[in-house]
């Protein structure tokens, strides 16, 4: 376990993995979304108390998941720089930020699209809109500060600090509908025992949750990748792959 | 033009009404299209840099080879 987690950890091999799974996950996410899509616009039937409103959900809940779970990510890759000094994990935290802080935007904003025909307001300071601004807030701290320090490494080190602090926030977001009496409403996937959400209704969500995973992970992937080159542009393995035209 | 419409183009035309909501409907997802793509952008052109980054370094160094090597 510990040599498989070793060598991920080497750059040069996390770039040939990466290399080799990328296409597939672009074709796999490119089916879901545009299965999703369909299903969510044109199969899904319209909802009996928001009528064909309710579709914003197919963009808002993956969107609100994604900027959760990629600040999940950011956190992990931290703790493991923290720690084990993981050159690896730092360099996925980094270009994880400015896409878990696009989400956090589409979540707000298609929140806001969805909440002035439902609720008749744009905004309100309710505690699960107000815990999402925080954590774009949190997402823009933490890319400023990785370029407010004079070193890279100090700037990297003191994110990853604030990275794991603002975890405290993650739960407050998740269980803001059940602690605080908010205008936004309870969870209707995550209470699996009784969700309350028709199947038909359900399957497009999924799809489309699992579209945005991937096509963050495609990215991440990508972006990761493209770090690597340029921190080992003058290793040998770098210089070999050039020579052979296969960047 | 003046043309009674065929069923196939109501459906169409009541699929982007969106019972009323198009506005929120299609400016929600026209956003997380947009943002996306600009995600895909920057993916695109993040590796084009570092592509003529390494580029460029390997010629400094070949160039520096050279030299020293005189």
């Amino acid at each position: 376990m510990f040599q498989w987690f070793h060598r991920l950890a080497s750059l040069k091999n996390f770039y040939r993995l990466a290399e080799i799974i990328t296409p597939w996950l672009t074709v796999i996410c490119a089916g879901l979304l545009a299965v999703g899509l369909y299903r969510g616009l044109v199969v899904a039937p319209t909802d009996y108390e928001q009528g064909e409103s309710y579709r914003i959900i197919y963009v808002h809940v993956p969107s609100a998941w994604m900027s959760m779970f990629i600040y999940m990510v950011i956190a992990f890759c931290s703790a493991i720089y923290l720690i084990w000094k993981m050159k690896l994990a730092d360099i996925v935290a980094q270009v994880s930020a400015p896409m878990g802080a696009a989400f956090t935007f589409l979540a707000l904003s298609t929140g806001s699209l969805w909440g002035k025909p439902m609720w008749g307001t744009w905004w309100e300071w309710d505690a699960r809109l107000t815990s999402e601004l925080i954590l774009l807030f949190l997402y823009i701290g933490y890319m400023a500060l990785r370029n407010a320090l004079d070193s890279p490494a100090a700037g990297a080190k003191a994110a990853a600090i604030l990275a794991l602090v603002g975890v405290v926030n993650i739960p407050i977001i998740h269980y803001s509908v059940e602690w605080w009496n908010t205008l936004h409403q309870p969870a209707s996937i995550t209470k699996f025992d009784t969700p309350s959400i028709h199947i038909s209704m359900l399957i497009p969500l999924l799809l489309m949750a699992l579209g945005f995973k991937l096509f963050y992970l495609v990215n991440m992937l990508s972006k990761t990748r493209s770090v690597i080159l340029e921190r080992e542009a003058s290793t040998s393995w770098v210089r070999s792959r050039l020579q052979e035209n296969k960047l | 033009m003046g043309a009674k419409p065929v069923a196939g183009e109501q459906t169409v035309k009541e699929f982007f009404a969106m019972g009323g909501y198009a506005f929120y409907v299609w400016m929600s997802f026209g956003l997380t299209f947009v943002v996306m793509a600009a995600i895909t952008l920057s993916t695109v052109l993040q590796r084009k840099q570092a592509i003529r980054l390494v580029k460029r370094k390997a010629q400094i160094n070949s160039n520096s080879d050279s030299v020293s090597g005189q």
